[in-house]
């Protein structure tokens, strides 16, 4: 009987779904309610173990921008993650040390607080974690992170700094690692055109950029909501988006080397797409220059197609509509605020 | 896909065991309906995908190592747990889902 009872269950449970709302029925209504789940939740994303608070920020910010937290003293944090660049580099693959070429392109790091996980493939959880691993890396910051605690160690300013933010812990890679993920958890996009008509104000976007967020959720057109989705843009998943690298002879593998699945073979983190007109070029190998080569590979159903993400299904666009959604992604962008380089002590 | 869904479903009703439990664990807004079931050994769970986009439920748990594999709406993907232990399910798209499964020895009751 309890079996009969548990299909009972499974087939009603399946008929029952095409009565039920998809996340596709917007209304395309400035501050209309099916369009507010596209705001970013407030406060910021914070563990309970490291709160915000200024004094973490700011020492943070300084360790961020302090090029001698590398082996050669000449590499900071903002190397590749430029506030000039949009938090990036505007290279194709990031130069690391000695300027060699590393194997994929440097990430925008806006609204990391919102991620689930950090890095392309998703190796690293916690921004916690994350912030020390570049600067470790031999090809990267390639830091000797007990040298680096000396160094820190012997400066009065920083002293002060660590002494402030953490009081009684004193300067380590503990501490360090706390303030940097600190002023990262600070850098925020949440207040573009369309967070503004989202909330609202139906002049924040013109007639074209609406005409591009409708076909940007579209299941049949963009199809881009599907992995770009609300609130910021990202699904925390992975995809095989079909990138000619996946081609080459011995590929970057990507997120199947965290997780051996198949469908993980080339399979990468979807990034954020806020102030993504910022940090060009785009895709994890760097290979689109512009947002129209971004959304054109998309609508051509991508270039090597041999392990696509189930949820990749392309649709081809017109060249209209392709504008349409480009002019969308640049409604995406916050105000430029202006922004203080720390003082670093002596 | 429905239509060849139902009738097997149908017909598995008089095929299968009455002492084996069967559960239905669904994906939906990119979360299991769970995040944690406590089952027995023998018993059966049923990964129902009602996102109207593709979930890849998968473990890598020692005890029990399953691929179901890339499915969309509407669809189910099936698990006889015959190890005893803690399985952690996730699904490879989509990295915030997360389910434990207990899955018990009958005496354990």
């Amino acid at each position: 009987m309890k079996t009969l009872l548990f299909y009972f269950t499974l087939l009603v449970s399946q008929l029952s779904y095409a009565a039920e709302t998809e996340p596709t029925d917007y209304t395309f209504i400035a501050g209309h309610p099916s369009l507010q789940q596209w705001l970013l939740p407030t406060p910021i994303p914070t563990p309970k173990d490291n709160p915000l608070t200024a004094e973490k920020v700011s020492l943070g910010k300084m360790l961020f921008f302090d090029p001698r937290l590398s082996g050669d003293n000449n590499m900071s944090c903002a190397t590749c993650h430029n506030p000039m660049l949009g938090w990036s580099d505007n290279l194709t693959v990031a130069r690391g040390y000695k300027s060699k070429a590393l194997t994929r392109a440097t990430p925008l790091i806006i609204n990391l607080a919102y991620n689930n996980l950090q890095m392309w493939d998703g190796r690293i959880k916690t921004l916690e974690e994350q912030a020390l691993a570049p600067m470790e890396a031999e090809l990267e910051m390639h830091a000797d992170l007990s040298q680096k605690i000396a160094l820190l160690s012997g400066i009065d300013g920083y002293v002060t700094a660590f002494d402030n933010a953490f009081p009684d812990q004193g300067v380590n890679t503990k501490t360090m690692a706390m303030a940097i993920a600190s002023f990262e958890r600070t850098l925020i996009s949440n207040n573009s055109r369309f967070d503004t008509w989202v909330k609202g104000d139906k002049s924040a976007l013109t007639a074209d950029e609406i005409s591009g967020f409708k076909l940007f959720v579209d299941p049949v057109k963009g199809n881009c909501a599907v992995c770009h989705s609300p609130p910021n843009f990202t699904d925390d998943g992975f995809h095989n988006i079909g990138l000619a690298s996946f081609g080459h002879d011995n590929p970057d593998l990507g997120r199947y080397n965290q997780r051996r699945l198949n469908l993980m073979k080339g399979a990468f983190k979807t990034p954020t797409l806020r102030d993504i007109a910022l940090s060009a070029p785009f895709f994890h190998d760097g290979s689109a220059q512009t947002l129209s080569d971004v959304v054109e590979h998309y609508s051509e159903g991508g270039k090597v197609k041999t392990n696509l993400s189930p949820n990749f299904t392309a649709n081809t666009l017109t060249p209209e509509e392709i504008a349409s959604i480009v002019s969308f992604l640049n409604a995406l962008t916050s105000p430029h605020k202006p922004f203080t380089l720390p003082t670093l002590p002596q | 896909m429905r239509l060849i869904t139902l009738p097997i479903l149908m017909l598995s009703m008089f095929s299968v065991s009455t002492f084996a439990e069967e559960h239905v664990v669904s994906q939906k807004n990119k979360s299991f309906s769970e995040n944690k079931i406590s089952i027995n050994v023998g018993d059966t769970v049923h990964f129902l995908n009602k996102d109207p986009f593709f979930h890849n439920i998968f473990s890598l748990s020692d005890e029990q190592y399953f691929d179901l594999g890339s499915y969309p709406k509407d669809e189910s993907r099936s698990v006889v747990f015959d190890t005893p232990g803690e399985i952690e399910v996730e699904c490879a798209i989509h990295s915030k889902m997360f389910l434990l499964i207990e899955v018990k020895k009958s005496e354990d009751n």
